[in-house]
Formats: structure tokens, C-alpha cells, sequence
């Protein structure tokens, strides 16, 4: 069970508090119209499934109802950093494997 | 009975305080202090199970939680029973019943013994894959044979009456284990003023120490136990916990131990007390000081009972007085073992033989073996045990310099008892969990935990370091390591001096090989619990077994509630070898929580019975209770189905609430909609966004319906929406969709649109909310308020402010019965009182109360739908016939108008909603049939589509229904069919699903 550090509340929590909300920095096109129904599956559907480094975005469900985003290791499920939805992460894939 | 292996003193049982207990119907008697395992060995109990697939009788091996054999079945009644008990665990108390797991008619004569002996050779690995696959149709009476012969133990038959219990722990150090390592652990994490948690499975701390003859600063070495458990105990933010199982180590220093409170010395836990307790704890540091378990060698016929691991049998002598045999023969690979016979010897009683494997033992334990007159075979391995029920005596046989063959002449010598040693194998179970691959230690012939990202130090037999004096020592350091991550300061911690022991250097050696090849030799047990033989893991390496994890599959080694802890080794030995590989290369497969069977009610703890899920009740739920009403869970609401009076039956009180409302005036509790106060300058815009319908020009005092759908353009939730000020609306959701609909609000606001100014809060239970319906509703309503609700002051799809009954309210002309309806909203503490008074008045009226079953009947005669019920999150508004819910031309483009326009979604004949009127008014279709446009088709049909809503309509007098069919909104009049399992065919015209008042002029009054 994760123990994770809400950006918000600044503290951490017991995951039971959060909710996982899928894939961090899935824009949603700002012309959805113009769209072709290729690119409009892409942005609903088509998400990354990486071993390794990944970006989250999770919700503190039963805290300050704030969405924010969690780079964790989907290995070792170590959560490298998290920061606000707005903000972009500082640990990425390459970063890593070039440590 | 008499305890004939009992000594006459030593041990840490107390012999004044007898206790009697049953096991397997007879009863014995056993002292304080003793495990069960220890109290059944002192009687002289041989056999305590039957195995798995053999059937084989099988005795205690070990004296702790590796014990492989002993699992029992306790409880003294069938409220209490627990299975899966290791018998080496479980404190024995007074009114201890327990029972083996398997053999049938008893443990003793037991029938599949038989069919253990015939058929050995019928039941390889791979048997249960092989045998048990066809014919397919068997496979559940196979499965019910196999559980039975299997001796998994059983679940209680009746409710557990005691009382378990859960507590969130945290703190700076968690030790896991209380040997010589966990102890030095504990008190220096303890002097420096940390906060520490120190749990051990035993029911007293000081592990190995307990049941060794070692010397401590020359004194005993549970004196220093005592002393430090002493100290441990005046520390407050020490929390000592004994009978303790840490059980299972999870993600960022989450560890989850079961607690035994009273189970150990109770069947029932005194009144109000906890029988056990579930510790969730997160710890900022780890020190895993397990220890280790020590390895049995695997030979022919090594499951006899009264073969054993020679620590268990030095335990059984020194910490509970118990020699569990008269006449033993030791085999061993390593000095270390050598205590065995030496505390058996000092018990009095006979040493027949130390068989060593390697040529040319020496050192500390061997010298004093010597001393003894001890007789030691060098170079020799006990090929066999002799015996069924209990062994009778041994072959020992010279072997070569690898171990691998046998070299000379075969002596016969009799005894009862065999013990073994291997080796010790580290206690890396828990290091496992979180994923933490181990490695292969050479110097100590084990794995020790590898690299984790956890917070996670060890320290003692967990890294191979076996004795006493580098167990202190690495206590120490370890402990001294975390408060250093911690920013603590360590203080002095003198540690007493361990003997000196000269330890000789230990031969790499698992499997002692037999006269005869493996595959013929008597059997060569490897995972006593599961049944997996030398034979079966190089037969698994010969049939193309290569990955260890496979044939642990294949074979089943280190399954179940045993998780490989003796065997694991000696069965990745064994494969290694056939493979012609290092252990190493072979790896090892790793071990998942739970580290021993847990109670399901430690894990419920209090969340059973009424507190297993919240219920949310409304400000009238005493009313409807005292009114009769059947409920329905909604969510975890509890909502009034139907309220039944005297003797009718629900149909019946169905047709009344109906007729009643449709007739005069019925009442709703509606308190349960999701109620959303949304605020904010940017508020109208937010809602153009998330609904499909235009909200720019929605005036104040106004309501509007509206549909919600995903990026995809599937309708999930609808509702109402009222203008409450210019910048302030309040949103109506589904009562179960209030908590998805917040959130979703959430996620868009604060993600994709930010710079919008608006505010979501929760008010569903600020408001009590009660559904007047009907064509006396206004009359009634105007009973209660002087405000002017008239036609003309008060239109459809308005809300006024007034005051209800003399409280203020938020009144809605809205309506989901398609009558003239008011929905009156009161601050939730009110909710009582006005209802209250509106059936005070309300009894001119013959003001009836309905449950959520007749609103779905109302509603779906005017072909309302319900998101959830009638809509499955594969359909659109068109789907729905709803395109007049939806706003194309909105300047923003709203969540779903991208995805309902995608080319599946605006293909022909996709299903559609529409009404469903079957030819026989008196056929209720039922709920979910399928629909077929030509019964007669060959099967499998092709299906059209299902029914989603199903009613019968006393208003209507026949039924009514809604479903989808494809292509069925431009199939109006034409035929669908419905054929069922019982035989019936069911026909039904396709039309509007408006089946009453098509023109809306009942709600328009």
C-alpha cells in the first residue's frame, strides 16, 4: 500500500485516501472538432503501459479533492516525486537510465 | 496419559500447571509453556497428519513456522474452528481441541494410504494437469475429491463469535524478530528515543536464545533475554508484541502483522476481549532480523515420522524438556548440528551414530562429541529411513568426496529418531514481498535478500551471519544505520560476550543419493507439505522444465501455506544439478505475502456484520421503518422500495401506490439525488461544457434536464439543473452517480479548464427532499405555504423560494411521474417535520407514500429513462431518441459531441431505445431478455437488442416496457420477439416509449 505525499495537504497519507486517475498529461485537443476519429480514439484510448518511470495523475478522494500528478516506478513502485497539475516532472524515463 | 518423553526438569514449561487437551478425540495432557506440537511429541504422539497426494502418515519435522506437517484443525466447537494451524505455533491451553487436517476414517488407518502405496507411480508432478483435465464435465467432482484428500482444513460452519480488531501503527523502527539480532535491535533503536515497534511469532521473545545452551557474559542466555525484554518494557514508545506474526511487508515500509491476543489461550476469547488483532503499520525504517531455518537433507524414506530437523529436536529438549525419541541417529553436513546430539546425549539418552558427509569434521561441537564417546561415521550419509508409522531404524551408507554417490557397503542400524541438517537457510520470505530478488551466498550455501527499494536493513541468520556474537553485533549496527537515517543519536550499548565457538567448514550438500537411481529409490521427500519428491523435480527437468519458476508450478513445490520454507532450496539443488547448472543460475523463485495462513477475521477485524459498509439513511428513515417500508439499497443509501400494507403482496401495493398518485397525490422521499452547489462567475459556461444541452440563456428561478456524457459520447448521468442566482446553480445527479458526477467536475476543472471560476460542493445531505405527485399536489402544497404555487405564478420548470410548513424551502415544479408534481427541499433537519405535516394534511387526499419501485413505474410509463438502467455506457442520446437534449451548435465543444460522432457512433441500425408494447397486454417481459426479429431462425439467433425497463402498469392496466432494438426508432409498428427460457415466446409492437399521456398535459396544470 502506497504511502503518498499529497502536493496540497502537504503531508503524507495512506493510499486508501487517493484514487489513481490514469495517465498524467493527456491533453484533451483544444479543437476536438477538427479531430479525426483516429487522432480522437488516440487521446481517449491509447495510453502508455511503460515498465519503468511513469506519470499518474491521482486524486486525494478523501482529503482536498485535489487532482495532482505522481511520477512512480512501475517496477519497483517507488513514487520519484509528485507535483501539481499544471507543473511538468522532473524524473523522467531517459533521466533515469542514464543515472 | 503419561508424558513419556518428558524430562524430569529443564525447559521453559512450568510443570506445576498441567494442562489437559484433545487432539483427534482422546485427550492428553501437556504443561504451560508447551506448543501443541511440543505438549502431542511429550505424549508421544507420532503421527499427526496424513500428506497431501500420498497419503503417507506424517510426524512433527520442525518447531516453528517451517513446520511443514503439523497443521491442524482447532476450535472446540464450530463457531470457533481455525484451520490451517501449525501445531509448533499454537501455545497450548487448557481445552485445546484440535484435530489433523487429513487422513480418513483417521490419521492413523487412513484409506488413500492405500492408494499412496499402489499408486505412487500413477501420480507424478504434472498429475493433477494430467489426469484431472478431461473430461471437462468431471472436473467438479474431481475437485471435491481432491480438496477432501487433500487436508486443507475447513471453514467454520456457524458465525466466529469473537471479536478481532485492526490499529494503524507507525513508526520510526519496526524489528521483525526477537533473537539475539532483533533484541541488540530493539534496545539500541530504544536508547536513542525512537518510536519502535519490536513483533515475534513466539509467545516470548529471545528466539534461538530460548532453546540453546549457549552462555551469554557465562550466564544463561535467556537471563540477558530477560534483562533486555526488562528494559524494553519502560520505554513508551517501545511497543513489545509477542505471538506476532509479521506476515506481510508491502510497498514504502507497510507491513501488516496478525496478533495472537487470546486465541493462544483461549477457544474463545474471554468476554469483551480481542481474540486477534491485525497491526497495519508504517514504518519509516525496517530490520528484518528473521533469523533462519535450518535445512533438512533430503533421503529415501525421510517423511517417516520421527525423522526431523535436528534444531527442531535440540528446541523440543532444551526449551520444552521433550526428547522425542530414545535412540537417535544425526546426519549433518556442518559443525553446527552437532549440538543436537550432544543435548540428547546430555538428556540421557542414546546417540546411535553422528553420520557426517564430510571426511574430516573438526572443531568446537565435534571435540565435545568426541568427549562423549559419541560414535561418529565420517564420509557417510543415512541413505534411508526404515519404518512406516515411526521409523525403526536406518542405512547408512560411505559416500564420495561430492556427495553424490554411494561408495561402499550399506550398514543396517536401528533407531527411532533421525535428525537432519543441511545447512541454515536464511528467513528471506519477507524481503521477498515487495519484490526484492535474493542472491546466492556461497560461504553460507543460501540466498540472502538482495537489493530493495525499501527502507530496509537486516541484521543476524537473515544474512547468513549464524552465530550469536555477529548476530549482537549486526543487531547493533543495524539499528545504529536507521537512526542515523533518522537523525537520531545512538547511545552506548554494551554487548555481552558470546562463547567462542570454532566452527568447521560446512560441505555443500542437499541430496543424499541412494544405491539405487533417484526415480527408483525410495521416495526423497523435498516439500513435505505438498508432496513434491527428488524424482518428481528431475522428472519435471526431463520432460523440458527448465525455468525454476516452472517447475515449481509443474510440481508444485513451495505452494500453499507452506511458501517453500524447507524445501526450496533442496528442490532448486536438485533441479540445478539435472540442469547442470550453479544454484545460483538456476535462481530461486520468490515468496508472496502471506508469510503464514491468516484469519479472514483479522483481516475483517470490526468491519462485519452491520459495520461491514456504511448505510446512509435519510431524514425520514424512522418514518419509513415505522411505516413498514421494504427497502432497496441504493448505493449505500437505504431507500423505501415499497411500502406494503397488511397482508398485500408487492404487486399488489405496487398497483395501490401507483393508482393513488396517478389519481391523487403520492409522496417520494427523494432525499438521496446527488445534490451539486456549483458557484461561480464561470458556472453557466462550466455547465455548457459538461452537459449536452445549452445552459447560456437558462434563467434565474428556471430548471433545466440535462444529459452528461464521456469524451466518447456514451451518456453516463442525468439530471436536473436549476438557476438558483446568476452565478449559482444547483446540480441534481442519479443517487448513486452523486460521488462519479463530483468528481468528474473535479478532474475537468482542475486539469483541463483552470482559468474557469467555479466551485463544486457536495450538499446532497443538506437537503431533505420529498416528491409531491400528482393532480392534488397543488392542493396539498397549498395547505402548507401561502405562497402563491398557482399556474401562474409557479410554471412548469420553475423553483421558488418560500416557506413549507413554516420552514424555508427551495421548491422545484419539476417532474419525473409526468404529473403535476412539486419537489420540496428543506434543510435536512427539517426533512422529519415537513413531512410530518404533509400527511397531516394530507389524508383529505389519500396522500400516499411510494418507494423507488413505483417511481420506476411512473416514470417508465412516460418513457423516462434511468442512466444505469436504460442506458449501459454503449449508447448515445441519439441511441436514446433524446437528440433534442443535445445542442450542436454550442460555441464550445462539449465532453462527448467529438466522440458521439465517430463513425460507429452515426452508422445505421445501431440499437436504439424505443418503447416495447407487447400484443398480450397481461406479458411482462422480463428485464434483460434478448429480442429477435424472426423466432423461427435457426439458433443462434441473430439478437436485436434487450429489454432494459419492464413494468406492469395498473394505471394502463397492461404492461409496460422499453428496450433497445436495432434500427428500432425507424421500426415503429413492426414486431420484435422475445423467446425464453422457459419456453415462451413473447411478441411485442415497437413504438413510442411514451406510454401515457403523450402530450404532457397531466404535468401541465
Amino acid at each position: 500500500m502506497f504511502h503518498i505525499y499529497c502536493p496540497h495537504c502537504c503531508e503524507y497519507r495512506e493510499e486508501e485516501e487517493f484514487h489513481a486517475a490514469g495517465q498524467s498529461h493527456i491533453a484533451r485537443p483544444l479543437d476536438p472538432d477538427a479531430c479525426t476519429d483516429k487522432e480522437w480514439g488516440e487521446f481517449m484510448y491509447f495510453r502508455a503501459n511503460p515498465r519503468g518511470i511513469h506519470h499518474e495523475l491521482w486524486v486525494h478522494a478523501a482529503g482536498c479533492r485535489k487532482y495532482f500528478n505522481v511520477t512512480r516506478d512501475t517496477q519497483t513502485y517507488e513514487i520519484n516525486e509528485v507535483y501539481k497539475v499544471g507543473e511538468q516532472p522532473t524524473v523522467v524515463a531517459n533521466a533515469i537510465q542514464s543515472k | 496419559m503419561t508424558q513419556k518423553n518428558r524430562l524430569q526438569d529443564g525447559g521453559r514449561i512450568d510443570r506445576s500447571k498441567a494442562l489437559t487437551f484433545t487432539y483427534n478425540g482422546k485427550k492428553y495432557t501437556g504443561f504451560e509453556g508447551d506448543t501443541l506440537a511440543s505438549a502431542l511429541l511429550a505424549n508421544g504422539v507420532d503421527i499427526i497428519g496424513r500428506s497431501f497426494k500420498y497419503s503417507r502418515p506424517r510426524g512433527i519435522v520442525a518447531a516453528g513456522a517451517e513446520e511443514p506437517n503439523a497443521i491442524m484443525q482447532v476450535g472446540a466447537t464450530e463457531a470457533t474452528q481455525i484451520p490451517n494451524v501449525r501445531a509448533t505455533q499454537q501455545s497450548l491451553y487448557g481445552g485445546l481441541v484440535a484435530g489433523s487436517t487429513n487422513g480418513w476414517p483417521s490419521v492413523d488407518n487412513d484409506m488413500m494410504g492405500l492408494v499412496g502405496k499402489v499408486g505412487g507411480k500413477m501420480m507424478p508432478p504434472g498429475f493433477y494437469y494430467k489426469t484431472f483435465m478431461y473430461p471437462k464435465s468431471m472436473w467438479e467432482t474431481y475437485e471435491s475429491f481432491i480438496r477432501k484428500a487433500a487436508g486443507l482444513g475447513r471453514a467454520p460452519k456457524e458465525n466466529d463469535p469473537d471479536i478481532y480488531d485492526k490499529m494503524n501503527q507507525h513508526c520510526d523502527v519496526i524489528i521483525v524478530g526477537a533473537g539475539p539480532a532483533g533484541l541488540a535491535a530493539a534496545l539500541t533503536a530504544a536508547r536513542a528515543g525512537a518510536r519502535v515497534i519490536i513483533a515475534d511469532e513466539q509467545n516470548e521473545f529471545g528466539g534461538s536464545l530460548l532453546s540453546s545452551t549457549e552462555l551469554l557474559d557465562g550466564k544463561p542466555a535467556a537471563e540477558w533475554v530477560a534483562d533486555v525484554v526488562k528494559e524494553l518494557s519502560t520505554y513508551d514508545d517501545v511497543l513489545m508484541l509477542p505471538n506476532s506474526q509479521v506476515n506481510g511487508y508491502h510497498d514504502h515500509n507497510f507491513l501488516t502483522i496478525q496478533q495472537h491476543c487470546t486465541d493462544q489461550f483461549a477457544d474463545r476469547a474471554p468476554n469483551g476481549q480481542v481474540a486477534q488483532r491485525y497491526h497495519r503499520v508504517r514504518a519509516k525504517w525496517v530490520v528484518l532480523a528473521t533469523g533462519a531455518h535450518e535445512r533438512p537433507l533430503v533421503y529415501g524414506n525421510n517423511d517417516v515420522p520421527g525423522c526431523m530437523v535436528a534444531n527442531a529436536v535440540s528446541t523440543y529438549i532444551n526449551r520444552y524438556g521433550v526428547v522425542p525419541g530414545k535412540n537417535l541417529v544425526l546426519m549433518t553436513s556442518n559443525n553446527n548440528a552437532y549440538r543436537t546430539a550432544l543435548d540428547w546425549h546430555d538428556a540421557g539418552r542414546n546417540v546411535v551414530a553422528i553420520v557426517d558427509s564430510r571426511k574430516n569434521p573438526q572443531g568446537t561441537f565435534v571435540d565435545a562429541a568426541r568427549e562423549r564417546g559419541i560414535s561418529i561415521m565420517v564420509g557417510s550419509g543415512v541413505i534411508e529411513a526404515h519404518g512406516s508409522k515411526r521409523v525403526t531404524g536406518v542405512s547408512i551408507a560411505p559416500l564420495n568426496d561430492a556427495g553424490d554417490a554411494v561408495v561402499g557397503p550399506i550398514i543396517k542400524m536401528a533407531a527411532d529418531t533421525v535428525a537432519s541438517s543441511g545447512g541454515w537457510s536464511p528467513v528471506i520470505h519477507l524481503s521477498c514481498h515487495t519484490g526484492s530478488r535474493p542472491v546466492w551466498n556461497d560461504d553460507i550455501l543460501g540466498f540472502v535478500p538482495g537489493t530493495t527499494y525499501q527502507k530496509q536493513l537486516t541484521a543476524g541468520a537473515i544474512n547468513g551471519s549464524f552465530t550469536t556474537e555477529q548476530a549482537l553485533a549486526e543487531g547493533v549496527s543495524a539499528a545504529a544505520d536507521a537512526l542515523t537515517h533518522l537523525g537520531m543519536t545512538k547511545k552506548d550499548v554494551v554487548l555481552p560476550k558470546a562463547e567462542t565457538i570454532e566452527e568447521g567448514k560446512a560441505m555443500a550438500l542437499f541430496h543424499i543419493p541412494h544405491t539405487k537411481p533417484t526415480s527408483k529409490a525410495p521416495k526423497q521427500f523435498v516439500d513435505y507439505q505438498n508432496d513434491v519428491t527428488a524424482s518428481g523435480i528431475e522428472l519435471a527437468c526431463r520432460e523440458g522444465f527448465e525455468s525454476i519458476e516452472h517447475v515449481k508450478r509443474y510440481t508444485a513445490m513451495g505452494f500453499g501455506t507452506d511458501q517453500g520454507k524447507l524445501g526450496n532450496i533442496n528442490g532448486m539443488a536438485i533441479a540445478a544439478k539435472m540442469l547442470n547448472q550453479t544454484i545460483p543460475q538456476t535462481g530461486t523463485t520468490i515468496f508472496r505475502p502471506n508469510y503464514t495462513p491468516v484469519t479472514f477475521g483479522a483481516i475483517a477485524g470490526r468491519d462485519c456484520g452491520a459495520l461491514f459498509d456504511p448505510e446512509r439513511y435519510t431524514a425520514m428513515h424512522a418514518w419509513h421503518v415505522e411505516r413498514g417500508a421494504k427497502f432497496e439499497d441504493v448505493g449505500q443509501w437505504k431507500r423505501p422500495w415499497y411500502y406494503p400494507q397488511g397482508n398485500e403482496t408487492m404487486q399488489q401495493a405496487l398497483d395501490r401506490e401507483c393508482l393513488a398518485t396517478r389519481k391523487s397525490v403520492g409522496i417520494l422521499d427523494a432525499s438521496t439525488l446527488g445534490k451539486i452547489d456549483i458557484q461561480g462567475k464561470d458556472a453557466r459556461e462550466f455547465l455548457g461544457r459538461v452537459y449536452t444541452n445549452a445552459w447560456a440563456k437558462l434563467p434565474v428561478g428556471k430548471c433545466r434536464y440535462g444529459l452528461m456524457c464521456g469524451e466518447d459520447g456514451m451518456v453516463f448521468d442525468d439530471g436536473v439543473t436549476s438557476c438558483l442566482a446568476e452565478n449559482h446553480f444547483l446540480m441534481t445527479t442519479t443517487s448513486g452517480g452523486a460521488a462519479r458526477v463530483l468528481s468528474w467536475l473535479e478532474i475537468y476543472h482542475q486539469t483541463e479548464w483552470p482559468e474557469l471560476e467555479v466551485f463544486f460542493t457536495s450538499v446532497t445531505d443538506h437537503w431533505s427532499t420529498m416528491t409531491i405527485s400528482g393532480p392534488n399536489s397543488r392542493k396539498l402544497l397549498e395547505k402548507l405555504t401561502d405562497y402563491d404555487v398557482s399556474k401562474e405564478n409557479m410554471a412548469f420548470m420553475d423553483w421558488k423560494p418560500m416557506t413549507v410548513a413554516g420552514v424555508p424551502a427551495r421548491v422545484f415544479r419539476i417532474s419525473f411521474t409526468g404529473e403535476l408534481s412539486f419537489e420540496i427541499n428543506v434543510q435536512a433537519n427539517y426533512g422529519m417535520h415537513v413531512w410530518k405535516a404533509l400527511f397531516e394534511h394530507g389524508e383529505e387526499f389519500n396522500l400516499t407514500p411510494y418507494g423507488t419501485e413505483t417511481m420506476h413505474i411512473l416514470r417508465a410509463e412516460k418513457g423516462f429513462i434511468i442512466a444505469g438502467q436504460d442506458t449501459d455506457g454503449s449508447v448515445h442520446p441519439f441511441d436514446l431518441g433524446m437528440s433534442w437534449a443535445v445542442s450542436m451548435q454550442k460555441p464550445f465543444s462539449f465532453i462527448g459531441k467529438r466522440g458521439m460522432q465517430r463513425e460507429d457512433c452515426v452508422r445505421e441500425n445501431r440499437k436504439q431505445l424505443v418503447g416495447l408494447k407487447t400484443i398480450d397486454p397481461k406479458a411482462v417481459l422480463p428485464e434483460g431478455a434478448q429480442g429477435v426479429l424472426d423466432p423461427k431462425a435457426p439458433i443462434p439467433m441473430p439478437m436485436v437488442g434487450h429489454v432494459t425497463s419492464s413494468y406492469w402498469s395498473a394505471n394502463l392496466n397492461r404492461s409496460v416496457a422499453m428496450g433497445f432494438v436495432k434500427g428500432g426508432l425507424d421500426k415503429m409498428g413492426e414486431r420484435v420477439f422475445y423467446p425464453l427460457a422457459d419456453g415462451r415466446v413473447i411478441e411485442a409492437e415497437i413504438c413510442s416509449p411514451v406510454f401515457l399521456d403523450p402530450k404532457g398535459e397531466r404535468q401541465n396544470v
